[in-house]
């Protein structure tokens, strides 16, 4: 897997916020009956995780699951375990309308730090980035400026997004505008 | 003239003084000053001149109502045309010049207009420009373009940046006066969510101008400690110089903040765009002057009594040493009292009414100022400068009763509510015919989505011209606001403020009453577009009845400053000459913004790099350093070629054609969509997708497919690979995989949405690599093949299996769309760069060389394969592609299917597609190129019976290729067709089948 490279390959942005490219992550989709038993403890089985309420996002150890929507989940592991987490996912399913597919190489992903993240984010996406509205433990579905992202914290300096990788580098320079030095309004 | 006064000035700031230029003149402000007032203290009255009669015009207002004062502001990359002087903060360092004058603002020659005025009456473009025809683009468009337009378009790149800023809020106020304070201080008490904006620099508004007490002090200490009270509130939010430029549906308001305007060494973005969503508004927007109708009201020094009033008391400059007051209302006797205090001469104070004995004319008299009632100004006289008014009854025609010399004239025709933000989303408004003003009508606001008004008016916004109505208002607003957002309102009375006593005004439209044509016509209602009285008298006479029609015959309101001085007089005009009420004939409609904003605003953060997005495969870095010639695809980038120094694109072409098909080539497939249809219903669901049967496909094999619209008409195109009994993978076009896979869902969510059916978008996922020719298997093996069987009968045509390449995992689709022998690797994409530089250098020893799309275009072509965009437009069905193979008959439905089976799609004579060689095989015919048959038609136009669709000269067969969607296409074989490319030219081209190149498959079966 030596040479499997992310988007950005590693590049780092020290601004307002600091932005890094999280690297190569494990990332499923995963469709199904939510409400159902087998899905919630395929779920945990795979990721640590319990099942996340509408809009949430359980993070451990382990893996992270995010409610994406009614049917959907976006489940993260390691990136090397991807693969096996999808086979263990389809074996704890079987029979079951269910649908689990590694889509790690098509997404970048981002990890922004600093008192600012909101505020950055805030520049390109409607969605209301206040402590109230997006707490340590929902994700939004969104976009950032032109592109489609999702994003959470995992506390209150520390927000991820993702976005599809072949506009990864797009979202990246989109990022560094909006988190140049002396240009937060300090809404947030 | 006028000039800077020793004292006074509550927002300048004397110890610090600033440098400006106007004109290449050298001047001297102060930290504070508007461009305006600085402008005004060094005795620059005359500032610009009008479109269309190049009139001296000077500065009108204080604010952003200011219709003349309007210049070129900056250099270079920071140059911008039409900035208003009255919202402009001085800096050190700023550089102005007039627009819209020549030679020169003190000698102009376009001012002859004047002398032609009466040759240029209200429509006069419409009645003058219509004939001949070909004049208006090589006479009069040109010459008008010249002559007319404002400031000059900026030649270089804008070298600011800018931003939007998405914020939500419970309630928003706009309007730091002090209604907006008021309502802030009430809405944030209940600990919900407040923002205040106000698009000057100070907190106040006019109060602190017009002497308003409040709670027993001047409004000014109130205000202070209102603002530093809202500061210290957490959940409230203040802005200065935030302007809310417009109100949209669902509480979305547009707030433009200029962060840098008044300090251009500020870092970071100079305009920032705010998109606020907020569950009340609060508009507290106050109230703009009206001017008088009177004649030579357009010379420089006529002013508005407030702006005279803002410009004594805020920036201590006087506009002349001797000024004559000219009013309708009790209010304009605060400037006449205001110049007297600072000091200068107020020769009179003309007022129309016949009783004028309020609280604030009985001050002015005490002070000795000469008041004249039931009077009216007759005349201004002057040319660039006013020298003295006529003074007449307002009840006459205009006969002089006297001449007063004065510098300046003050005049105020009342007040008018800044309606806009409460109009803007759809609230009504209502006439009050006492106070002549169109007021919000609060039983009939904007509605938001339950139903309920989500904007209320505050204060002088609402119509309360009064401090104390205006701060109970304000208090009520300001705690309904509260209420409705979900907050509890904090109980309290509003602070007492204290106003003088006015009594009531009395509306003049014409002034004097009976002022004769001669004086309407020189009477102005909108400076910047010289409209006249006479011009709006003369549209009603022609039978303008509705206001928005006068407005767009006449240009009244149509400036820049979008009529705010003007509307109101403008319409009552209209009004009186139509006999009709005022709120009969109505307003025009308020459109956001309220204020011109800035184009680099608008655009925020997306220009450059950042202005459209483009999609890069895994490989796209490797392709961009190895000569790759890129064409757009969709959102990608995709290679059209791989040019190699001293190579024209052709040759490129040519050389990636001919190794393709006689070594091996290398193709970047990676943006075709890729799409998993999972589930116990799959198969039934891609039967109704596509045309043909999916649901019998094999497992470990692949079938091309086409999808079309409900109305039949071909949508995309691909190969379906079966992954297991419940699994599809559909390769979808390169511009279609997000269409494609919304189409799915579109399906699965609204019309079957109880089949058993889930999909994936995994485009992304793989880099898709084409390894194409007739070396293509040489070149795997090289690369070291695991798990898999890649061999003929291994591996048959139109199969894939699962293993490694290179130690990577892959999955190679045995498909082709050139005809050769041909594999497409779907790889992570992660390592599709890894796998690309495996495959160049296991299949160098083979004479492997990358190819691009125009390669893969021709040999296509060569082999008559369609291409969804160049063969169908949308209104292209599989049967005109001659593509029956590919539509089951055994099906019962399918997405189009019962389209194309009416009698219009079942006609023989549609268009089909045919081949083409023309009859010089050198010579290839030109993109959609038409095909023309028998007599002309009756209007003289050819009779097209077709267009070219592909056409490529190909290097394989050497001779030129073509298709084309031909009427009757099928029955046409061996036909000659002619397509004339114009100065008379025609070429001759002979309709063949459409497959060139190895009809029968052998190349690719290897």
């Amino acid at each position: 897997m030596s040479d499997a490279v992310s988007v950005l390959n590693g590049a780092e942005f020290n601004g307002a916020v600091t932005i890094r490219d999280a690297g190569l992550k494990g990332m499923i989709t995963l469709r199904g009956d939510l409400a159902h038993e087998a899905t919630a403890l395929a779920v945990k089985s795979a990721t640590g995780q319990a099942m996340p309420a509408a809009r949430g996002i359980r993070q451990g150890k382990n893996g992270a699951v995010a409610w994406m929507s009614p049917d959907e989940l976006l489940l993260m592991v390691d990136y090397d375990k991807a693969d096996a987490t999808v086979a263990k996912l389809e074996k704890a399913l079987a029979g079951q309308h269910a649908l689990a597919v590694n889509v790690s190489d098509a997404r970048a992903m981002f990890t922004l730090t600093g008192q600012g993240v909101r505020d950055v984010i805030a520049k390109g996406s409607p969605a209301d980035m206040s402590r109230a509205a997006l707490p340590v433990g929902e994700m939004r579905r969104s976009r950032l400026g032109q592109l489609a992202a999702g994003f959470w914290l995992s506390d209150d300096t520390t927000l991820h997004v993702v976005c599809f990788r072949s506009v990864g580098a797009h979202v990246f320079k989109w990022l560094q505008t909006a988190a140049a030095k002396d240009t937060l309004p300090g809404f947030h | 003239m006028s000039t800077r006064l020793a004292n006074s000035g509550r927002l300048i700031d004397r110890t610090t003084a600033l440098d400006f230029t106007f004109n290449g003149k050298r001047f001297k402000g102060f930290r504070g000053d508007t461009l305006a007032s600085a402008l005004l203290a060094n005795g620059q009255t005359l500032v610009g001149r009008s479109f269309k009669y190049h009139r001296p015009r000077g500065i009108v207002a204080a604010g952003p109502e200011e219709p003349n004062a309007l210049v070129h502001l900056g250099k270079g990359g920071k140059f911008e045309p039409n900035q208003r002087t009255t919202t402009t903060e001085l800096f050190a360092g700023l550089t102005a010049t007039s627009q819209n004058h020549w030679p020169s603002l003190e000698f102009d020659i376009g001012a002859v207009n004047k002398m032609m005025s009466r040759f240029f009456p209200a429509g006069f473009y419409y009645k003058t420009f219509m004939f001949p025809r070909f004049a208006w683009k090589h006479v009069f468009e040109p010459v008008i373009r010249g002559a007319a337009g404002l400031g000059k378009a900026p030649t270089e790149r804008d070298s600011d940046t800018y931003e939007y800023f998405y914020a939500h809020v419970d309630i928003l106020i706009v309007g730091g006066g002090i209604a907006g304070l008021q309502a802030a201080k009430v809405a944030g008490a209940s600990g919900l969510r407040v923002m205040l904006i106000e698009q000057t620099a100070d907190w106040g508004g006019r109060a602190p101008v017009d002497g308003i007490m409040v709670d027993g002090k001047p409004a000014d200490e109130w205000i202070a400690a209102t603002v530093a009270a809202l500061a210290a509130t957490e959940n409230v939010t203040l802005h200065t110089r935030m302007m809310g430029a417009g109100i949209y549906d669902h509480g979305y308001v547009l707030g433009y903040e200029r962060l840098s305007d008044h300090a251009p060494e500020i870092k970071g973005p100079r305009h920032r765009l705010w998109r606020i969503r907020a569950k009340r508004i609060v508009t507290a927007t106050g109230a703009i002057e009206r001017p008088l109708s009177f004649a030579g009201n357009d010379i420089p020094g006529v002013m508005l009594a407030g702006a005279v009033r803002d410009y004594v008391v805020n920036f201590g400059v006087s506009v002349g040493d001797r000024t004559v007051i000219v009013t309708n209302n009790d209010d304009a006797y605060r400037t006449a009292i205001a110049l007297v205090q600072a000091g200068l001469s107020v020769p009179a104070v003309i007022d129309a009414r016949a009783d004028v004995s309020g609280e604030l004319p009985a001050l002015a008299r005490s002070i000795g100022i000469r008041v004249e009632s039931g009077k009216a100004i007759g005349r201004v006289k002057g040319g660039k400068k006013v020298e003295a008014v006529t003074l007449c009854m307002q009840a006459g025609e205009g006969v002089s009763l006297e001449e007063i010399p004065c510098d300046a004239v003050a005049m105020s025709g009342g007040w008018s509510p800044v309606v806009h933000l409460w109009s803007h989303c759809g609230g009504k408004l209502t006439w009050d015919a006492d106070l002549a003003m169109f007021r919000p009508d609060a039983a009939r606001p904007p509605l938001g989505a339950d139903g309920t008004g989500f904007v209320l008016a505050a204060g002088t916004a609402n119509g309360f011209l009064d401090a104390t109505d205006v701060m109970n208002d304000a208090n009520a607003a300001g705690r309904q606001a509260a209420k409705e957002a979900g907050g509890k309102p904090v109980a309290g009375s509003a602070p007492k403020a204290i106003s003088e006593q006015e009594k009531p005004m009395q509306p003049v439209w014409s002034m004097p009453q009976g002022a004769s044509a001669k004086l309407r016509a020189k009477t102005w209602l909108d400076y910047q577009n010289d409209v006249k009285v006479s011009d709006v008298r003369l549209a009603a006479q022609e039978g303008y009845e509705s206001v928005e029609h006068t407005k767009r015959y006449t240009t009244l309101g149509m400036a820049s400053d979008q009529g705010k001085l003007s509307n109101i007089n403008g319409l009552a005009v209209l009004a009186d000459s139509l006999n009709a009420d005022i709120p009969r004939v109505g307003t025009t409609t308020f459109r956001p913004p309220y204020h011109p904003i800035s184009m680099g605003a608008i655009a925020g953060e997306a220009r450059g790099e950042l202005f459209k997005p483009i999609r890069k495969t895994p490989i796209h870095d490797w392709i961009d350093t190895n000569g790759g010639h890129w064409e757009p695809v969709a959102d990608w980038r995709r290679p059209y070629c791989f040019q190699r120094a001293g190579e024209t694109v052709k040759q490129a072409v040519t050389r990636e054609i001919l190794n393709t098909r006689s070594n091996v080539g290398l193709l970047d497939a990676s943006t075709l969509g890729k799409i998993i249809v999972k589930g116990p219903d799959a198969g039934k669901f891609l039967d109704m997708l596509y045309t043909n049967m999916m649901s019998n496909l094999a497992v470990g094999k692949c079938r091309y497919g086409l999808m079309c619209s409900e109305n039949g008409f071909l949508s995309d195109d691909g190969v379906v690979a079966r992954l297991s009994e419940d699994t599809f993978l559909c390769h979808t076009t390169s511009g279609g995989s997000d269409r494609i896979h919304a189409w799915m869902e579109d399906w699965l969510q609204c019309e079957w949405w109880d089949w058993k059916v889930y999909t994936a978008n995994v485009t992304e996922q793989h880099a898709q690599i084409g390894i194409v020719g007739p070396n293509a298997r040489k070149v795997l093996a090289a690369m070291g093949v695991e798990g898999m069987d890649i061999s003929a009968e291994g591996m048959p045509f139109m199969t894939f299996q699962d293993g490694t390449i290179a130690g990577i995992k892959a999955r190679p689709y045995r498909i082709s769309f050139s005809g050769e022998l041909s594999y497409e690797v779907a790889v992570p994409a992660s390592q599709g760069l890894a796998f690309w530089k495996a495959a160049m250098q296991a299949g160098e020893a083979f004479g492997i060389m990358p190819y691009g799309t125009e390669a893969l275009h021709v040999m296509r072509a060569e082999k008559g394969f369609i291409m969804i965009g160049d063969e169908t437009d949308g209104t292209v069905i599989p049967q005109d592609l001659n593509l029956h193979w590919a539509i089951s008959k055994k099906k019962a439905d399918f997405l189009g299917k019962r389209a194309q089976h009416r009698s219009f799609m079942q006609n023989p004579d549609r268009k089909q597609l045919v081949g083409l060689l023309t009859e010089d095989p050198q010579v290839v015919l030109p993109d959609a190129a038409h095909a023309v048959e028998g007599p002309k038609k009756s209007n003289g136009m050819e009779n097209m019976i077709g267009h070219v669709t592909s056409t490529y000269y190909s290097p394989t067969l050497g001779h030129s290729i073509a298709m084309a969607l031909i009427k009757g296409g099928s029955r046409r074989m061996g036909e000659v067709l002619s397509f004339p490319v114009g100065d008379g030219k025609v070429i001759k081209a002979r309709v063949v089948d459409p497959v060139f190149l190895d009809k029968e498959g052998a190349r690719a079966n290897v």
